[in-house]
């Protein structure tokens, strides 16, 4: 299909204008409950988030990376500090510049990939999960030497304006995201995107055509770790409105590893779905046990049976659709096209007619 | 060949001096040189394990010869990377295969494009005006190439779905998206059927003389390589054993010998 716009066909506008009338118009006007914002659909835009940025280095690159989390924490405590010690970079700014310092330690625990590749470079990779967390809690600086241990991160204000409810902390995400989504989507169908996944199908192929191999993993690990610093920044500022480490931990980074797989490893809209199911099964499985068994079954006994789930979920993806939910859409809608277009093919050629 | 060439054979633009490479105790080559001159159509022929890959990969900088120089353009090359090689205008194809499997085939043709390709990350994320400019001119040059290989048809496939005499097609293609002045062929014909060798034979013939792209190619089959060739070399137990047009070498006992058996 040819584009239409800039990267874009007419069915990715479409697309786009559907789900900015649903956030925009159709979510504020009839979700009026604050816990759909404040537990679902914040945390879901975050996470998201920092999915695309993980997809970028797996999905997109193909590299075997499990620190999501650590340049989360990177991007969060940057962002406390920059607004209490540099107030005049304003909250975008201070966004822009914690992406920015994680972007440089995602550039620092890139650098093994160069040597190692596969389930090394996965073990490799935690070390910025455990340096970033141990470096935020040895020295006190970075938590402003507060004594409790969480911080309560600071109201966000833009432009003079306060953005403390839980709406309008909605939106301040849903702006982000977005204009991060489509800066992602354009790298993703350019060149820039070409070259990872290059480099991902075939490397020795990739160096013989130019592409080189240092700059490339490395950049991927550096937009990456940006998304992932955005996306932990605004997680802790909107939704945990509040900092401490343990936050950040490695269930985290296993979480949003789980996101990109059965989200689809090489898609953007993957996330989107990843994200969404992996928030939302264990408020179904919560909603069942309650209204279904009405309590009857012990909550540990839920989440337990979550875990499960999940697990056997991540293996039936692995064996019949390695390339997760987004693949599992996009064949559902080929079927829908094959089954319908006689019909509507009947109907144009009869308009032509008449 | 009598007929007139659009682009006369010239100087020499690649010479491999005195190359030996060993795999710990195994010598794959040992002490070999030999010249490829300006628009010719040179190939590498040899009984199996005679060394002919190590070679392509030698002079494309994949594997570190032990011992021994490339030259490419008339300059000496003391570190050889793919990436170098690749900027100075020598593209290649592998012999297994080496596509991007999960792209489409014009995706694949793209990268090719990549050394034409000046904008960075940002700007690509922001779609600068140059972005579209470059990113035009790429597309029609790949879609140039698609509709030269008769693979229009495909364009939009990943290549990992499609049959193996289309794809090393489209690897030919990726090679030729970057305009290199040499190609470097490792058994393009291996594994296809008469009509593609026919084919296949028919695309660098025309390259070269259309372009007048240098090519240098690994092959098995003798009688397709005594076709298409300007001159060969033949290689045996990593040394040269023959090296001419294809006449000399034809009628080289050495290489007789080493492809028909010899009683000791």
């Amino acid at each position: 299909m040819k584009p239409v716009f800039m990267t874009y066909t007419k069915k990715d506008l479409i697309n786009l204008a559907v789900c900015m009338v649903l956030s925009v118009l159709v979510i504020p006007t009839f979700i009026t409950t604050e816990y759909w914002y404040t537990s679902i659909l914040i945390p879901w835009l975050c996470l998201a988030l920092a999915t695309i940025g993980q997809q970028i280095v797996m999905g997109y690159t193909g590299q075997l990376a499990l620190g999501a989390a650590g340049f989360m924490a990177a991007g969060a405590f940057a962002m406390f500090n920059l607004i209490l010690r540099v107030p005049d970079l304003g909250f975008v700014g201070s966004l822009i510049v914690s992406g920015l310092i994680a972007a440089a330690f995602g550039i620092l625990f890139g650098l093994p990939s160069l040597k190692v590749r596969g389930i090394y470079l996965m073990v490799a990779t935690l070390a910025s999960q455990f340096f970033i967390i141990w470096m935020i809690d040895k020295f006190g600086w970075f938590k402003n030497y507060d004594s409790s241990g969480i911080i309560t991160a600071q109201d966000i204000v833009i432009l003079g304006k306060p953005f403390t409810t839980p709406l309008a902390m909605y939106f301040v995400c849903l702006a982000v995201t977005t204009v991060l989504t489509l800066l992602a989507m354009n790298m993703a169908r350019g060149s820039t995107g070409r070259n990872w996944m290059a480099v991902r199908d075939m490397d020795i192929a990739a160096e013989s055509m130019g592409v080189s191999l240092l700059r490339t993993k490395v950049q991927a690990f550096a937009i990456s770790a940006f998304y992932c610093g955005v996306a932990g920044a605004l997680f802790a500022f909107c939704y945990l409105k509040s900092l401490e480490p343990v936050a950040f931990d490695i269930k985290l980074s296993f979480k949003i590893l789980f996101m990109c797989i059965l989200g689809g490893l090489g898609t953007i809209n993957g996330a989107f779905i990843g994200a969404a199911f992996i928030l939302l099964f264990p408020v179904l499985l919560n909603a069942i046990g309650n209204n279904v068994f009405h309590g009857a079954i012990d909550a540990t006994i839920i989440s337990s049976i979550e875990q499960v789930i999940f697990g056997g979920l991540m293996i039936i993806f692995m064996i019949y659709e390695p390339l997760g939910m987004a693949k599992l859409w996009e064949n559902i809608k080929q079927k829908w096209k094959t089954k319908i277009p006689s019909s509507t093919n009947l109907k144009s050629s009869l308009g032509k007619k008449t | 060949m009598t007929i007139e060439r659009k682009f006369k054979i010239g100087k020499p633009i690649l010479e491999v001096k005195n190359i030996s490479l060993s795999f710990g105790g195994v010598k794959a080559i040992t002490d070999t040189s030999f010249d490829v001159l300006e628009h010719e159509v040179r190939a590498i022929i040899g009984p199996n394990g005679a060394g002919k890959s190590s070679m392509l990969n030698c002079i494309n900088g994949i594997y570190k010869p032990q011992q021994g120089t490339v030259s490419f353009k008339g300059k000496e090359i003391p570190n050889i990377t793919p990436n170098l090689m690749a900027q100075m205008g020598l593209s290649r194809t592998f012999q297994n295969l080496a596509l991007f499997k999960r792209m489409s085939v014009l995706d694949n043709i793209l990268v090719g494009r990549k050394l034409h390709t000046k904008t960075n990350f940002l700007e690509v994320a922001f779609q600068l005006p140059k972005v579209k400019k470059e990113e035009k001119i790429n597309r029609e040059r790949s879609e140039e190439i698609i509709s030269f290989l008769e693979i229009e048809d495909i364009k939009d496939t990943p290549v990992g779905k499609l049959p193996y005499g289309l794809q090393k097609k489209v690897e030919l293609g990726r090679a030729l998206a970057t305009d290199s002045s040499v190609i470097l062929l490792d058994e393009p014909m291996a594994g296809m059927n008469v009509e593609e060798k026919r084919d296949m034979c028919r695309f660098i013939l025309k390259v070269n003389d259309e372009l007048g792209t240098t090519m240098v190619l690994i092959e098995h089959d003798m009688g397709v390589v005594m076709d298409i060739s300007d001159r060969v070399v033949v290689l045996d137990y990593g040394k040269v054993i023959g090296d001419g047009t294809p006449d000399e070498v034809r009628s080289n006992q050495k290489v007789i010998d080493a492809y028909l058996g010899v009683e000791h």
